[in-house]
């Protein structure tokens, strides 16, 4: 089960800032800088072989610096595992690049992360609002955005 | 009819008593013969299916035939949530419609907002336009749409001729 | 001839397939930029059904987010709310009875054929064939009825708890299985007939949106689609939770990857839910289905009203939440979509820290343009309907 995150300290040495493996999950917290490497390494070398990018999110941790966390979930088909690496992006520099050159698939979960988080993506192609309508202000699932803000595009405000 | 309902157009049009029996006849076809617009978005949209379907028949009622163009509906079933996204598209569609036509408001999320009460969600489409038939229910059951379409009916068969023309959705307006 | 067309000047037309459209299925718009009627460019927009699942989970307790699941994807609710369930205990750390993962698996595996019964029978309507669509409601009504007796609603059952579920098994539930399920496999024998070797139906969905096994691993396809591409890949098989290594069952696999092949994986896949429910109900052991551990899961109303402890913890898990360690856990079911992954962070406190839902339809509705660029216009009906996008669980 920790094949991976031997692999991963063991190839990128400065780039791994913690690891844990809370209830089995195994979790990398990496550079913002190196994802894309690390990335395509959990891809392509034959050990790993983590061809499913899962899922693709944003943690808002307000109070503590630096303030959002990247999360990706890798699965491998061949070897049937599962890891978690996790980028965190500081507020004042809120960018990390996009890994839409690796898998296609990544696009539309970086453009929701994009629209909740106000995350910026670089390299991506078309990083526009997804979920939310063209000129809605503010990114809602940032923890100091009141749940019951009433932002309509038509009609009375209630 | 009413006592009331005769007094009312007799004071406008003088003694005529056909145009009340004309009345009663154009609300009776009108009531029988709903021709739906489903504007289903979500969660209801599989008890809306239901409700068509074989054992719980809207056939019966004579609201058979769903019509997908706003032109050459009457009834306006709006099932399921409208965030604000959705909501000028709903309030489009409700001004392409010809009159006279009917909003049916199904499930809580169109009534109110149902649990909703987020940046997200419409606090309910009577914000947008004017509705006719409320069916709270997440989701109604069938039964209860079916009263639901009964009590429209009901409300159809008092209608006069002076209710319609009403206009377009007044949502630029506040305090409607 | 050929002059002709050196003259004539074209342009493409940009069409809306806007969001409000009998096909889409409630909530997508398309805008199809076509030469003809052959699909030249093809752009999705989401998002009409944002309701703010997330946001509204991190407001509410742990065990208050039951009814947000069940609305997520709303044709299959047990499953939405058995993952968040088994989520959760993973982030606790503990085990629930045997009795409770039977069920558990009964109510999963009954939504799951009523979700494939709901989608072919509105692919079957929006093709045409409307009688396929009046069986597969009349089954899907059956299916309800069994579910409405297992938990008393039809639609969102908010069934499942942490630690335990709402009630038991009803007494004639076996009963009930039995007559239900021989009706069922009736109704699905006749629009097997009707639809499987009908030349109309199959000129419309063979050969027609084709994914590739390897792009579909890029675009993150999982569930039906991606086996329907030949890629074997099912939760259940791989990483089986529950019960389901004890069950005998198949996973049907396509060969190309198209429309006509997502339709006869789903179609197989119904008879292959029933027989692991029936499975089920012969293996099922009898005992507890909640575990005792009241300040997870509160005890009996008996227990409530007569012993002090079991009070206060009841009080306390209702008013503030269960109190889960700090950390964070993923964890994996297989929807009737695809993977359904429920990604939860805990800081101690009784509400979740995030709740975020990893939907299996998303990435299907993304790569809806690689699969019906080149294409007539009237193939993104049945590719679209074959997708299953619904729109609870892409926009959440």
């Amino acid at each position: 089960m920790n094949v991976t995150l031997k692999k991963l300290k063991d190839s990128f040495p400065d780039s791994i800032i913690d690891t844990h493996s809370f209830r089995g999950d195994d979790t990398a917290i990496v550079k913002k800088e190196h994802i894309v490497k690390i990335c395509e390494f959990l891809r392509d070398d034959d050990d790993l072989l983590y061809n499913f990018m899962m899922d693709l999110t944003a943690v808002d941790y307000l109070g503590r610096e630096p303030r959002f966390e990247v999360v990706y979930h890798f699965y491998s088909l061949k070897h049937n595992r599962r890891v978690r690496i996790k980028a965190p992006v500081p507020e004042s520099n809120c960018t990390i690049d996009s890994i839409v050159s690796l898998w296609i698939g990544a696009d539309w979960f970086e453009r929701e992360v994009y629209d909740l988080y106000g995350i910026v993506f670089k390299g991506h192609p078309n990083l526009k609002r997804i979920l939310l309508y063209e000129g809605f202000e503010g990114h809602p699932l940032r923890k100091d955005y009141p749940v019951k803000e009433r932002q309509p595009l038509i009609g009375p405000k209630n | 009819m009413s006592a009331g309902q005769e007094e009312g157009i007799e004071k406008v049009l003088g003694n005529s008593v056909l145009l009340t029996q004309l009345d009663a006849i154009v609300d009776w076809g009108r009531k029988y013969s709903f021709f739906l617009y489903p504007f289903v978005t979500a969660c209801c949209g599989m008890e809306f299916m239901s409700v068509a379907g074989p054992r719980y028949d809207l056939d019966r009622f004579g609201a058979a035939l769903p019509r997908f163009s706003p032109r050459q509906a009457d009834l306006l079933m709006v099932v399921g949530t409208i965030s604000h996204k959705q909501a000028p598209i709903l309030v489009k569609v409700y001004n392409q419609m010809t009159e006279p036509k009917w909003v049916f408001s199904f499930g809580v999320c169109a009534t109110s907002g149902g649990f909703y009460d987020n940046y997200a969600t419409v606090q309910g489409i009577d914000t947008l336009i004017p509705v006719d038939v409320y069916v709270p229910g997440c989701p109604p059951r069938p039964e209860m749409v079916i009263d639901g379409l009964l009590k429209l009916q009901e409300k159809v068969a008092k209608e006069k001729w002076s209710d319609w023309p009403r206009g377009e959705a007044l949502v630029s307006k506040k305090g409607r | 001839m050929s002059d002709l067309k050196k003259t004539l000047p074209t342009e493409y037309m940009v069409l809306n397939m806007g969001p409000s459209h009998p096909v889409t299925h409630g909530t997508v718009k398309f805008l199809v930029t076509l030469d003809g009627e052959t699909i030249v460019d093809f752009v999705v927009d989401i998002g009409y059904l944002h309701r703010g699942f997330e946001k509204m989970c991190e407001n509410s307790t742990w065990e208050q987010v039951f009814p947000y699941t069940d609305r997520l994807n709303y044709v299959p609710p047990m499953i939405n709310n058995v993952g968040y369930a088994l989520a959760v205990e993973k982030l606790l750390g503990i085990d629930v009875p045997e009795r409770n993962k039977y069920i558990r698996v009964i109510a999963s595996e009954l939504s799951r054929i009523s979700d494939h019964l709901t989608n072919v029978a509105a692919s079957g309507l929006e093709l045409g064939a409307f009688t396929a669509f009046l069986y597969f409601v009349e089954a899907r009504e059956l299916v309800w009825d069994m579910l409405e007796s297992l938990c008393g609603a039809r639609l969102t059952s908010n069934y499942v708890r942490i630690g335990g579920l709402k009630n038991d098994l009803p007494e004639d539930f076996k009963d009930q299985t039995t007559a239900v399920f021989k009706r069922c496999r009736e109704l699905w024998s006749d629009v097997d007939k009707l639809l499987t070797k009908n030349r109309i139906f199959i000129d419309r969905v063979r050969d027609v949106g084709i994914m590739p096994p390897d792009e579909a691993i890029a675009w993150g396809f999982t569930g039906p689609c991606l086996r329907a591409s030949g890629v074997p890949y099912d939760v259940r098989k791989a990483n089986p939770y529950l019960v389901y290594d004890r069950m005998d069952f198949e996973i049907p696999i396509g060969e190309k990857g198209d429309n006509f092949d997502r339709y006869l994986v789903r179609m197989e896949e119904i008879i292959q839910s029933m027989r692991i429910v029936e499975q089920a109900l012969k293996e099922i052991p009898s005992g507890p289905i909640n575990v005792d551990m009241p300040e997870y899961r509160w005890q009996s109303k008996d227990d409530i009203y007569n012993k002090i402890e079991s009070l206060i913890f009841h009080f306390k898990t209702v008013t503030e939440g269960i109190k889960p360690p700090p950390g964070e856990v993923y964890f994996a079911v297989e929807g009737t979509n695809g993977e359904l992954g429920f990604y939860l962070v805990s800081d101690g406190r009784g509400k979740p820290y995030k709740c975020r839902v990893r939907p299996p339809c998303f990435p299907l509705t993304a790569a809806m343009p690689r699969m019906i660029k080149g294409s007539l216009i009237a193939d993104v009906v049945p590719t679209f309907d074959m997708i299953n996008m619904i729109g609870g669980e892409c926009d959440r």
